[in-house]
């Protein structure tokens, strides 16, 4: 059997940044395992920036305040503060790595506009800094001489008297089945927007497998039910456009030419937070000033000078896959899938309830975005909680003793990826994982009714029992991408179904949970957690207590 | 749009040698090259094997062989590419096939690996409390080399790495040109003389296959030039 100190399951920034720590420490033997190559994690998608208070005008606690109230006031406010902290810090190491972040005149950092944001706090590469950042990241890891598991997709975790042991995984290239053992996994697995396959900015490999593994292993996910809508997505394809967009002064228009956020969020015009844009462009849309489904997002006054320095990405991805050319003409956008700001709970070191088994990134819940997250807090929260993640695993590790687990899971795995090779039927898992994208997006969307809400707790339940008769085709055990397409669409069913029973649970509307019968935020009764465990017939709901520190909720406005 | 996929299919449980198969598409008149590819797997043979994931041209997974030249097919769109109602679709060149559309890439991060591919300040000063000191003209010229997406289509057009297994190939010249040329590195000359030996630089015979297919204008040639400028000044012991 593999055996390791510490594995680190995905390569995006969260597990990248985990590496990079583990590699500095003495005496701690430590592995990647990436279902992608880690320079193909989705995490270089993220195109405009990293939140951190580098400017002598700005302080954390207003970055806190900010993150708080952006939050609709369901964040931790004990983690908030840790990020908001600890972030100018992690952003210079960034530059000393190697990132090549866009100046000012004088030389220091760049700093653009964000949503939801007090005073200007982003830095940022063009409008590809995901990319930057990501490869930076696994150049210090190369540096470091990591060892990395390439193409090696995680089906399930080792957990034995809620003591993680290591877990499983599929080797694609080969086709076989390895248990590695462990005394302490750390899961960066990042997040499930293709749970709304369609309508997502996400890739294709965000199919939230390591927050459905935790959930299968007893651990609860927190606040599912809050998914975030970004406001600028592509129609053909649901490709993001950066609010950096917005953030360098670009509009957002109505079919009438008007500047429709004038009426939703005044203060902030179109740099609201992305709950309030996505809700009043829906309304726009659903009051007949929309254009083809979508608003307009016009940058053409900024100039092709400024649009090629600072936003080139938005150009690239506007002519390729809406044939428009933003410098000429404004764009056609509209809400689409984006973040999940739920996820594995976990405390501010990444712990969660099973022992030595952590999470970070996307794919965790600490929670800092609590029910919206703002725009480029999420690199941030990959790196502050990757790295404590890995420190709180090294001294963990140093009093464990080598786990000692059944191969039974293998067995296990083995006979599962078998079964589902050999089923019978005629059910297809293109075609489910399609019906599942549009139930999610017709009916989880921006806004909820009850009836949409059961609708879909009713159609997820009705998929995860055709999935049982949809058979792999491909028959191979070299590279076998159909195999792990089935392994990826049972996970994000779970998901689905975690999703749509903790939205219908919460009677009120918060952040990106939005209900047309409890249009209200109702803090008496909701100023909790969800916390969805894993039962018999579907998840079951506990709730947890929210941490309050420095600001106390007040009525969200801008 | 109706067009027909030809794709080169290999099985190696199955099958002795690649061989094309056909399927006719009805597609999207801005269908991109990825989306008849996705169409196959999901309705026709879904055990067609390629690599893919962001779908927007960022993540470098999706390089192919499309009409005898490299593309990323998630932002080609077939409109651009379509022969006579028609698309070829191959794997890279250069890099042993696993499967149909997929390549073994180690060979190609094995020669990223070899230039030393991260940053290595002067570890003698300290570093800044800060940030370094650049100017944004600087970065950008940098970081035109540092948007490389390492998908590898340079790679496959290059001549010289079709007959040379040792050449390091145009990304990974790129990538050493992007942090040779960085103020805030102190290893130019280890650097230098990795990418001057007869595997690197002096390799190049300037044909700029790599910088026409280049999906994300990172220029290739260029760098490989800016690097042998730097490496002759170096020679001649004027500063570098
Ligand atoms: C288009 C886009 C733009 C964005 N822009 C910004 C921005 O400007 N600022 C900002 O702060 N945030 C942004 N975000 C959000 C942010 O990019 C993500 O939340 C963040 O990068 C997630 O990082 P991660 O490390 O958690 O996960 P990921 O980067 O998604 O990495 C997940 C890793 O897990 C691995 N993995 C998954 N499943 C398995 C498995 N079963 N077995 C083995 N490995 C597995 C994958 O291979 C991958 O390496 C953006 C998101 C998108 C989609
Ligand atoms: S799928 Fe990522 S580059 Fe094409």
């Amino acid at each position: 059997m593999l055996r390791h100190d510490v594995v680190i399951v995905g390569a995006g920034l969260a597990g990248l940044r985990a590496a990079v720590t583990l590699g500095d420490l003495p005496g701690v033997d430590v592995a990647i395992i990436s279902k992608l190559h880690p320079l193909r994690s989705h995490s270089g998608a993220a195109e405009g920036g990293i939140n951190a208070a580098l400017t002598p005008d700005d302080r954390w606690e207003d970055h806190m305040y900010d993150t708080v109230k952006g939050s609709d006031y369901v964040s931790d406010q004990d983690a908030v503060e840790v990020m908001c902290r600890e972030a100018p810090a992690e952003v210079y190491w960034l530059e000393h790595a190697g990132t090549l972040f866009n100046r000012a005149d004088d030389g220091t950092l760049a700093i653009r506009n964000f949503g939801g944001a007090g005073r200007p706090r982003t830095a940022f590469v063009a409008d590809i800094t995901g990319h930057a950042l990501l490869h930076t990241l696994y150049e210090q890891t190369v540096a470091r001489g990591v060892k990395v598991y390439e193409e090696w997709f995680v089906t399930e975790l080792v957990v034995e008297n809620e003591q993680v042991k290591g877990l499983v995984a599929l080797d694609v290239m080969t086709g076989e089945l390895h248990q590695v053992a462990a005394k302490a996994v750390i899961m960066a697995t990042g997040g499930y927007g293709r749970v709304y396959h369609g309508r997502t900015t996400n890739a294709w490999s965000s199919t939230g497998d390591g927050m459905a593994a935790a959930y299968r292993a007893g651990v609860p996910l927190a606040d599912m039910e809050f998914v975030q809508f970004h406001p600028t997505t592509l129609k053909s394809n649901g490709v993001l456009l950066t609010e950096g967009n917005r953030g360098e002064g670009g509009y957002l228009l109505n079919s009438l030419g008007e500047r429709f956020m004038s009426k939703y969020t005044p203060t902030k015009m179109e740099l609201g937070p992305r709950d309030m844009v996505s809700r009043a462009e829906i309304i726009e849309i659903n009051e007949g000033r929309g254009v083809d489904g979508c608003v307009l997002l016009d940058i053409r006054h900024l100039g092709e000078a400024k649009i090629m320095e600072r936003l080139p990405g938005t150009r690239e991805l506007s002519m390729h896959f809406a044939g428009v050319d933003p410098v000429y003409e404004p764009i056609p956008v509209r809400p689409g899938q984006h973040y999940a700001m739920g996820g594995v709970r976990t405390d501010l070191n990444g712990v969660t309830v099973v022992k030595g088994l952590y999470a970070a990134g996307e794919c965790a819940c600490v929670s800092v975005h609590g029910a919206n997250r703002l725009g480029a807090n999420s690199l941030l929260d990959t790196l502050i909680f990757g790295r404590r993640s890995a420190e709180h695993a090294y001294e963990y590790v140093k009093n464990v003793p080598p786990p000692e687990a059944s191969e039974s899971y293998l067995q296990r795995e083995e006979d599962r990826t078998r079964a589902m090779l050999g089923r019978e039927g005629t059910e297809s898992i293109a075609q489910i994982r399609n019906e599942m994208g549009l139930e999610m997006a017709d009916n989880m969307g921006v806004f909820r009714t009850p009836e949409q809400m059961q609708h879909a707790v009713s159609a997820i339940r009705e998929l995860k029992e055709r999935v049982k008769d949809a058979p792999v085709q491909d028959k191979g055990r070299i590279f076998n991408t159909d195999l792990t397409g089935a392994l990826e669409i049972e996970n994000m069913l779970e998901l689905a179904e975690v999703i749509s029973v903790g939205a219908l649970a919460r009677t009120e509307s918060r952040g990106a949970h939005s209900r047309l019968d409890f249009p209200d935020r109702d803090d008496v009764n909701w100023l909790k957690h969800t916390l969805a465990f894993r039962g018999e017939g579907g998840p079951r709901l506990e709730y947890g207590p929210v941490t309050i520190t420095r600001f106390q909720p007040e009525e969200r406005k801008y | 749009m109706r067009v027909t996929f030809r794709i080169l299919r290999y099985d190696p449980e199955r099958d002795a040698n690649p061989h094309f198969e056909s399927y006719p598409l009805e597609l999207d008149d801005r269908a991109v090259v990825l989306d008849g590819l996705v169409q196959i797997k999901d309705f026709a043979d879904s055990a067609l094997t390629f690599r893919r994931s962001c779908r927007q041209a960022i993540c470098g997974s999706c390089a192919m062989r499309v009409n005898d030249r490299e593309h990323l097919t998630c932002s080609t769109q077939l409109s651009e590419v379509v022969r006579d109602g028609t698309v070829v679709v191959e794997p890279l060149a250069n890099l042993p096939v696993i499967k149909d559309l997929a390549v073994d890439m180690e060979q190609f991060w094995r020669k990223y690996r070899a230039i030393m591919p991260f940053l290595i300040p002067d570890r003698a000063k300290p570093a800044p409390e800060k940030e370094y000191r650049m100017a944004n003209k600087e970065a950008r010229h940098l970081q035109q080399f540092g948007g490389c997406i390492q998908c590898g289509a340079c790679y496959s057009s290059c001549p010289i790495a079709a007959t040379d297994e040792e050449y390091l190939g145009p990304a990974a010249l790129a990538k050493a040109y992007r942090f040779a040329g960085d103020p805030r590195d102190s290893a130019r000359r280890e650097r230098l003389k990795i990418v001057s030996d007869e595997r690197g630089i002096w390799r190049c015979h300037t044909v700029f296959n790599c910088t026409e297919v280049c999906p994300k204008g990172v220029e290739p040639t260029y760098a490989i030039q800016q690097l042998k400028k730097l490496t002759i000044r170096r020679r001649f012991g004027l500063p570098v």
